[in-house]
Order: structure tokens, then sequence, then C-alpha cells
């Protein structure tokens, strides 16, 4: 059976660490806009954090959110590049394909959930940085879409040594960056068309909810949440 | 007083063959301006795009913004010229060419303007379907690519609509001159003798250019709306979009005629061929579409207002009573507060009135295009993600390149073929002379003499 890769956003769980951000920038050579280029909207992400408060200081109500490509299975970016950059894999995956981007930007502004970063610059890394580029990863180039791939380089390499070995994929032998890292356990990947797994157990959970569900973009994250506010006292 | 057939040919004639001072420095000035375009462009490939205000979520907005703008302006020429030779309006006939030339340069400025923006124009022929080393495609889904096919088939329909009916012209200034020039001429004019049989097949061919570019055009800025409507992003995805922007493009077409009618009249001294008659006419058509687009923009401001869907409504106010609220209501000052009076009470629809209208209009049309654009791009569904959007000096100098090689081209152009087509002006001198194209072609030979004996028979009605 094929498999359908999936993520669970747990939001009852995040802390807002932003451990998940850096161990992305590491894992998938996701450069560093810099201060100056953040300033100007330039920053490079493949999953960010969103914070938002009702309230005011001293009872703010803080939720975090981290947002990633939602990998849709009716992705918006996917029919309008005209180079095949963005494209649906066999298993469900919404592909970038650096080498065929021309740098259109047509895919990000498509994109519902602005998870796209594009390469303004060259990117470069400081000393001693580069020393610890991923292998496994292509870097980009200038004039570049790139987007989270769901560690596509572990899902491959944990398919071919699956295969080598003539077994089937278990739940939980290999994870993404982003969720390996996660200290609170907000961030669940797997494989949705085992019904077995983690990931589609939780996706089934009466907290589930799918970001921006109503635009029928199908997305392949789901985030979990309680939906009402608990003060840590009464919780 | 009507003009003699000589006095055409030889008052047409004289910009080909004497250049003011006036004239030269307009020449260079605009390729100084064109020239800082190509080294901002250098600027630009040589750092990344990055040196652009375009960030993200704003991916588009300077560079989208003059594409649609250029385009727009294109549909000035063959649409307008096409319908009015069709509708047999015979007061066309010194307005066609320059209205064609705007076509094919705005569209070739257009064109240039999304190799310019993508990331990396080094590979734009990508775009290009060939059978490649790389196995593949392009995304025929894609709206970009049905641009492509769009602009690429306009700029050939209506470079094809442009050379028709100047050949027998290349021919007359074949005729009139010696040397180079001439040997030039001889090949631009494809051996036109103005034989009844040569008049005859112009005569079909430009019928069929006539009727077949009304759709292409209609569809190349249909599909310039569909690049914006064909995704989820608030206020883009409409199915208004494809008539508001070919009712746009009319628009600022019409009015970048008016302006370009009201510099050659006084620059080339055609006062006596660009009348007031024909500011008067073009103000009516260019005063129907003001009332058309600000329908058009009511219609589309209103349904969304009833909707009331959050993500849209957030668009929305940004343009109408928030940031982009100066530039929304200058817009539609530019676009209708000032030009319906000065168009639509006849005092004012005189040349003076209709190139100030045209002014304000090509100035709110660009705005119109930039609201569309970029309010909807920087308040997409996520307010985490929300961003705003300052152009830089590569923008700007691009911006302001396009306009100077719009100028420049068509200054040269007007220096090397007739602007307005001196043969439909003689045929204009027949007391039949009213056709289609003419119904009495074969009568006039690129001199202007008046061939003797019977009429031809075999010139189709």
């Amino acid at each position: 059976m094929s498999h359908k890769w999936g993520l669970v956003v747990d939001l009852d769980r995040c802390t807002g660490c932003e451990a998940c951000v850096v161990a992305c920038h590491a894992e998938n050579n996701v450069p560093t806009a810099g201060a100056d280029q953040a300033a100007r909207g330039r920053t490079m992400q493949w999953i960010r954090v969103e914070r938002t408060w009702e309230g005011d200081f001293p009872n703010p109500k803080v939720r975090f959110q981290p947002v990633l490509c939602q990998q849709c299975d009716n992705a918006p970016c996917e029919p309008v590049c005209p180079t095949y950059a963005s494209y649906h894999t066999p298993e469900g995956l919404n592909a970038q394909v650096y080498n065929r981007c021309i740098g259109t930007r047509f895919c990000a502004n498509a994109c519902p959930y602005t998870v796209r970063s594009f390469n303004f610059f060259d990117p470069k890394w400081e000393m001693p940085l580069q020393l610890q580029l991923n292998p496994d990863v292509s870097v980009r180039s200038v004039g570049v879409m790139e987007k989270c791939t769901f560690c596509t380089q572990r899902i491959k390499a944990a398919e071919i040594g699956a295969e080598a070995e003539k077994r089937e994929l278990k739940d939980g032998e290999f994870t993404t960056a982003c969720a390996q890292s996660c200290a609170s356990k907000a961030l669940i990947f797997g494989d949705l068309n085992n019904p077995d797994s983690e990931v589609a157990r939780l996706a089934s959970s009466n907290r589930s909810t799918k970001l921006l569900g109503e635009l029928g973009t199908k997305p392949n994250v789901t985030y979990l949440e309680r939906g009402t506010w608990q003060d840590a006292k009464n919780s | 007083m009507q003009k003699t057939a000589e006095q055409i040919e030889k008052d047409l004639l004289r910009p080909i063959f004497t250049s003011s001072a006036k004239y030269k420095i307009a020449v260079a000035l605009a390729a100084c301006l064109t020239l800082s375009g190509v080294c901002a462009f250098g600027y630009q490939l040589y750092n990344g795009i990055g040196v652009w205000g375009i960030n993200s979520p704003v991916f588009w907005a300077f560079d989208i913004t003059n594409f649609v703008f250029w385009i727009g302006i294109s549909h000035a020429g063959t649409l307008i010229s096409a319908i009015l030779r069709l509708c047999n309006a015979t007061w066309r006939r010194p307005v066609t060419r320059c209205a064609e030339a705007i076509t094919v340069f705005s569209i070739l400025i257009g064109g240039l303007v999304p190799l310019c923006h993508i990331g990396r124009p080094w590979l734009a022929y990508w775009m290009i379907p060939y059978p490649s080393e790389r196995g593949i495609w392009p995304n025929f889904r894609s709206p970009l690519a049905w641009d492509f096919f769009a602009i690429s088939t306009y700029l050939t329909g209506s470079t094809t609509f442009l050379y028709l009916p100047t050949i027998p012209d290349f021919a007359a200034v074949r005729d009139a001159s010696k040397g180079l020039r001439k040997r030039i001429y001889r090949v631009l004019a494809l051996g036109w003798q103005g034989t009844p049989r040569q008049w005859q097949r112009l005569e079909i061919a430009m019928h069929i250019m006539a009727i077949a570019i009304v759709p292409v055009a209609v569809s190349v800025h249909t599909i310039v709306s569909w690049d914006f409507s064909m995704t989820l992003v608030p206020m883009w995805h409409s199915t208004i979009f494809g008539p508001y922007f070919v009712i746009g493009a009319i628009f600022s077409g019409i009015a970048a005629l008016i302006l370009a009618m009201a510099m050659l009249r006084h620059f080339l001294h055609l006062e006596e061929y660009l009348k007031p008659l024909h500011f008067n006419n073009l103000g009516k058509l260019l005063l129907t579409m003001s009332l058309l687009w600000f329908y058009f923009t009511f219609a589309e401001r209103l349904t969304t207002w009833y909707g009331n869907t959050p993500s849209e409504m957030d668009v929305f106010w940004q343009t109408i009573r928030l940031h982009f609220a100066p530039m929304f209501w200058t817009m539609v000052v530019c676009n209708f507060v000032i030009p319906m009076p000065l168009l639509a009470i006849k005092r004012f629809r005189t040349i003076t009135g209709t190139a100030i209208a045209s002014c304000t209009i090509i100035v709110g049309m660009w705005i119109e295009r930039f609201l569309i654009i970029v309010p909807a791009l920087d308040h997409k569904f996520l307010q985490y993600a929300w961003g705003s959007y300052k152009p830089t000096w590569v923008e700007d100098t691009l911006m302001a390149s396009s306009f100077g090689m719009m100028a420049l081209l068509y200054l040269l152009f007007s220096k090397f073929v007739p602007m307005i087509s001196i043969w439909e002006m003689k045929v204009g001198l027949q007391p039949h002379g009213g056709g289609i194209i003419t119904t009495r072609p074969a009568m006039v030979k690129p001199h202007g003499l008046v061939l003797e004996g019977p009429l031809p028979t075999d010139v189709p009605e």
C-alpha cells in the first residue's frame, strides 16, 4: 500500500519554543535572511510559529500556531506553475523541483498559507555555518522558490532502507526534523494510510481541524485544538 | 479646404525626410530613459531580484502592475482600429495607424516585463513548448502558460495588422526616395505596384485580420485577468475580472491613443489631419468606457461588500478606508470624476479637454492595476503573514524606462513610417471612398494618380 504522509500539530501542546524552526533550518539548509532582510519581509522559513494573543499584560492569552506547508491534496500552488516546478508526487506530497523553477512566484501568491520562501538573493552562510550544511539536501540558488518538503530526504532514505531489507516501514521509524526536535511532542509525523499509526489516530481525533479548511485545499497537516482557553490554575 | 492627393503625400512623407532638432532631443531623452532601465536590469541580474521591493507575501507589485498596464494600453490600437474598420467609420482614416503602432510597441514592452520579473530570467525560454532535453512540456494548466500563448499570438497578429495597410505607404516612400533608403523600402514594400490584383488581395487580407484580431484582443486581456482570478486570493478570485480587465484595457488604450494623437498633431504639425472631430469622436468612446469602468468597479465592490467574507473584507477596507484609501480615491477621481465633465459636456470635449482626461485616466488606470495586485497580496488569509510593500529605485527606474522605451519606439516609428496612412487618406478623397478598406481601391496608385479608364470589376464588395 502506498504511503500518505501527514503531520499533526497539537496546538494544546505547543509551547512556542521554535525548536522546530531551528531544526528545520539545520536539516534543510534553509538560509537565514538576516535582520535587515527580515525587516523587509524576506524571512526564509519553512516552518514558522505564529503568535497571537488576546488581552493585555499582565493577563495576555497567548496562542502559538506552527504553520508549515500544508501539503494539500488539492494544492492551489500546483496548477499555476508554468514549468511544473510545483508538482504533486504519487505519494501525495507537494514537491518543489528547484531545477525547474524559473521564479515566477505565482505559487507563492496562490498559496493561501503564505508558507513559500523565495530566494531573493543567493544564499549565504556565515563561517562556520556553511560547514554544517546537510549533504542530503540541495542548496537553492537565487531566484528559486522553496518550501517545506516534509523532509523528503528522510522519507526517501527510510523507504529505500526498508525496501533493501524487504520489509514494511514501521510507524515512528523515522520522523521529520521539526517533529524530532519538538520537546512537548506537539508535532507528530507519520503515514495516514496506516490506520495503526499515531498520526492517523490523532488526525481522526475530535479535536482535529484543518487550517483554512473551508478553502477546500485538503491539507495533510491536521491541527488539534481544544478550542477554548483555560487558565493554568483551572487546568 | 480639401487637400489634393499630392499635398497629402507631401505632408505625410515630410517627417520621414526631415527631422527637427526638437525631434532629435526627444529621441535622445527617450533613449537615455530606456538605457537607464537596461542598467537597472543589469544591476538586478547581477545582484538578484532582491534589489526590488517585493517581499513575502507581496511577491508581485510594480512588475505585474506594469505588465497589466502595458498590455492594457495595447488595446488602444488593434481592437479600436479593427472595430472602426469593420463598422466602416470613415473618420477613422487618420487614426488607425497611430493606434496600431501603440498596440505593437506596448505589447512588446508588456511582454518584456514578465521576462525581467522572474527570478531566473535566463531560463525564461522554458515557457516555450519545444521538445526539450528536460523532457517536459510547459504546464498548460497554468495561466502564465496561457499568457505566453495569448501575448505571442496578439503580438504576431497586431504586427501583421499594422504591416498590411502600411505596404502601399512603404511603396510611396520607396518611390519618393533614392539610395540606401530606396533599397530598404523596396524590401519593406514587398514589390507593391498598386495593381488591381494587389489591392484586391490587400483588401481581403485586411478584412480577415480585422475580424480575427477582435477575439484575440479580447482573449488576451481576459487571460491576463485570469492570472489573478484563477487563484484563491481574496478579491482576486472573481468572475467579473475577465470583462472588467477588457473594459479597463480599452479604456486606458483609448486614453493613450488620444494622448499620442495630440502629441503627433503638435510635433509633426498634422493639424489638418488630426482634427477636433477625431478627438471629439474618440472622446465619446472614452466617455462610454469611463462609464463602463465605473459600473464594473461599483459592481465588484458592492458584491464584495454584500458577500461580507472576512478575508475579502480585509482587502476591501484596506483599499476603501485604510492604507490604500488615498490611492483608491485618487483612482476614482482620475478615472471618473475628472473625465466625466470633460468628456460629457460638448464644450469641454476639445483636443485639450480630451487630452487632460486621457492623462488622468492613464494615471488612474495604472493605480487601478496596482490596487488589484498589492492590497490583495499583502492581506491574504493568515493575519500573521500580512505584509507591506514599498518599491525601490530599481523598480522605479524600470517603470520609468518602460515609458521611455514606448516613447523611443514610437518616435523612431514616426521617422520610418508615415504615421497617417497616406493611401487611405487619398481614398477618402474619392467620392465613393467609404468601403471597409475602400470600395474602389484600384483607382489609387501609391503616387495618388488616378488611373484612367473603366473601374475594375473584380473588386469584392
